[in-house]
């Protein structure tokens, strides 16, 4: 009953704070969509690259449309013509030598030069090797028309004898093998964005109720309202489960909201259970509000609140997916496994983009749990510092 | 007379400077007791302690025969901090009726409690409007309604009547006059001697220590001056040479 008192009051305070339910509520879809444009736009890369002395026949196959070339007449320095123009690459052919010389501040357009030169060159050799065939058929079938002719010349007997060259009926055309791809996740339009919005979304909850519970617990402790709470007959796990509900309520909604617009508005697939996502966004935030009100109380300001973003909440960042955690050295695993959010956004990439059922996602689930579970009964630990019993 | 409050020999340090030296007082039913002091004396650290925000680091403090610190006792007192400690963004309604919850206070009194409460500090009217748009004066009124909202059976009140003007500060005394004949047992904190003059008992206190105690006639009568600042001035002096003594 007290419980669900500091749930309203928690909920009317929140509704009539318009910033911070716009923080809330328009801040995560404002950022998202931003991402999305943004790493749509990715995939439409363009290197220009300078050419010199490179033979036309190269240079068409090295053109696709991630390329732009442009012939240089004479011969300068490549690191020169990179500078002046801002070129991603420079090519030039001295004495059937092939020099590439990469810009490289963009690595992404280092990959794709990388990648077009040595695909032209494969392109180019494969032609010679084909040229090379046709010149031999030639000449095997200029061959087999002069035994033809020996042949005749022949007494009949022994021609019988010598067996029709076959050699025209066997030599086989190539097969031409046809590609089809089939990709298990997602489509082939799948974008970088598709791959980050699992790690957003749980980043976005965890990040947004961590800030606005932790503040809003220091509010109450600075105005002083706390110690007139704490002058009630309410337990203080009351106080702890009177927040975590009304922000878990509002944590939902922010999911839902988020989620919604990803669906309807980006269009983008959730091909697990939307409510297994919302239950694991809830878990997450749950995780977030008692972090924040845990950590608020070594804050005196609200200034100081935001101090522990960098120490709290962005680390969790790096350890979430966005970089493969089991790629990282050995004791950076052994960090990343103590990040709620590394869980949390695990979690979510397997439901969201691999049709994970709940059951599926358990281990992680409890996991979060586990961390919400410390964090509660540290809270109640650290109420003690405002009521003794 | 029943004692509701007594504290006995209760010292208190924070960061091993002494703010309370063996602190004694009882406070019975029927009766409004004041401590007065200067700010810095120890009066908002003697409330925390009885209220068991603090626990003693020596002595104890026991309300209605319970040790406390002790949760079930709250119910029974009406707290007002120094602080307003209000929701500025709830109405005078809402606050009451948030803290009216916490308390218990059955759903059909709950109404009933709150005009009542709110008409005790001329509060009725304004109701309706959010906190954040009261005056200081309005502010320190609603919160002396909210601790009067559960009907408590003891009052502590830290500066109540700071920013409250003459003729609504008389209404008040009358009212806590009223509580107190009900058996009601109040205790206020001041630094202003008009109010020390409305107690019952006064707890004159310096800086941590209890300097002297009596009823504000007979402290005149004890220290032969005809007001309670002299009393307050000569007391202190003979305490201190007591001390250097």
């Amino acid at each position: 009953m007290r419980i669900l008192t500091i749930t309203k009051r928690i909920f009317v305070e929140m509704f009539r704070d318009k910033r911070t339910l716009a923080l809330m509520f328009v801040a995560p879809l404002f950022i998202l969509s931003l991402m999305y444009f943004l790493f749509q736009s990715n995939t439409n890369t363009v290197a220009d690259i300078g050419t010199y002395n490179v033979s036309s026949s190269l240079v068409k196959t090295i053109d696709n449309k991630h390329i732009k070339i442009h012939k240089m007449t004479s011969d300068v320095s490549a690191k020169k013509t990179i500078r002046d123009k801002d070129y991603a690459g420079f090519i030039k052919k001295t004495d059937g030598k092939l020099t590439v010389t990469y810009q490289n501040a963009d690595q992404s357009k280092t990959a794709i030069i990388k990648k077009s030169v040595q695909m032209a060159l494969i392109k180019v050799q494969m032609k010679q090797l084909v040229t090379a065939t046709k010149k031999s058929k030639t000449g095997l079938i200029k061959m087999q028309a002069q035994l033809q002719q020996i042949k005749k010349q022949l007494p009949s007997t022994m021609s019988s004898q010598i067996p029709a060259p076959s050699a025209q009926k066997n030599m086989q055309k190539p097969t031409n093998l046809k590609l089809t791809q089939h990709y298990l996740y997602g489509k082939s339009d799948s974008s970088f964005f598709t791959t980050m919005l699992p790690v957003f979304l749980g980043f976005m909850v965890f990040f947004f109720v961590f800030l606005i519970s932790g503040i809003s617990l220091l509010n109450e402790r600075n105005s002083r309202t706390l110690d007139r709470l704490l002058a009630t007959p309410v337990k203080r796990s009351e106080i702890i489960y009177g927040y975590l509900t009304g922000y878990g309520a509002v944590a939902i909604i922010q999911t839902a909201v988020i989620v919604l617009f990803c669906i309807y508005v980006l269009s983008i697939s959730i091909l697990g259970s939307i409510w297994v996502v919302l239950l694991i966004c809830f878990a997450l935030a749950m995780v977030a509000l008692s972090m924040g009100l845990f950590v608020s109380t070594f804050a005196a300001s609200e200034f100081q609140m935001v101090q522990f973003i960098p120490i709290v909440v962005i680390p969790q960042i790096f350890f979430s997916g966005l970089i493969p955690v089991a790629n990282m050295a050995g004791w950076l695993q052994v960090i990343a496994h103590i990040m709620p959010l590394y869980y949390g956004a695990s979690a979510l990439t397997d439901v969201i983009q691999k049709q994970a059922s709940f059951s599926a996602v358990i281990p992680q689930f409890s996991a979060i749990l586990a961390f919400l579970l410390v964090f509660i009964i540290l809270n109640m630990i650290g109420m003690r510092k405002y009521r003794k019993v | 007379m029943d004692a509701v409050v007594t504290v006995t020999h209760v010292d208190k340090s924070f960061n091993k400077k002494r703010i309370l030296h063996d602190v004694n007082l009882t406070a019975s039913a029927h009766e409004i007791l004041g401590l007065i002091g200067p700010s810095g004396a120890g009066k908002t650290t003697i409330i925390k302690n009885i209220m068991g925000m603090e626990q003693p680091d020596d002595g104890k403090v026991t309300i209605f025969g319970n040790r406390m610190p002790n949760r079930q006792v709250l119910q029974r007192i009406g707290f007002m901090a120094q602080d307003d400690a209000l929701y500025e963004s709830l109405t005078g309604r809402e606050n009451l009726k948030f803290f009216a919850q916490l308390f218990g206070v059955k759903k059909d009194q709950l109404n009933e409690r709150i005009e009542y409460t709110a008409g005790v500090v001329n509060l009725n009217q304004d109701l309706g409007k959010r906190v954040s748009n009261y005056s200081g004066g309005m502010k320190r009124r609603l919160s002396l309604a909210i601790s009067l909202i559960q009907d408590p059976d003891l009052l502590v009140l830290d500066e109540p009547t700071v920013g409250i003007d003459p003729e609504l500060r008389r209404q008040i005394w009358d009212e806590l006059r009223k509580y107190a004949k009900d058996g009601k047992s109040i205790i206020i904190t001041t630094h202003v001697m008009e109010d020390a003059a409305e107690c019952d008992e006064l707890l004159m206190i310096r800086e941590g220590h209890i300097i002297t105690h009596g009823s504000p006639a007979s402290l005149e009568k004890e220290y032969n001056v005809d007001n309670l600042e002299q009393v307050f001035l000569k007391a202190g002096k003979s305490n201190e040479n007591s001390n250097n003594n």
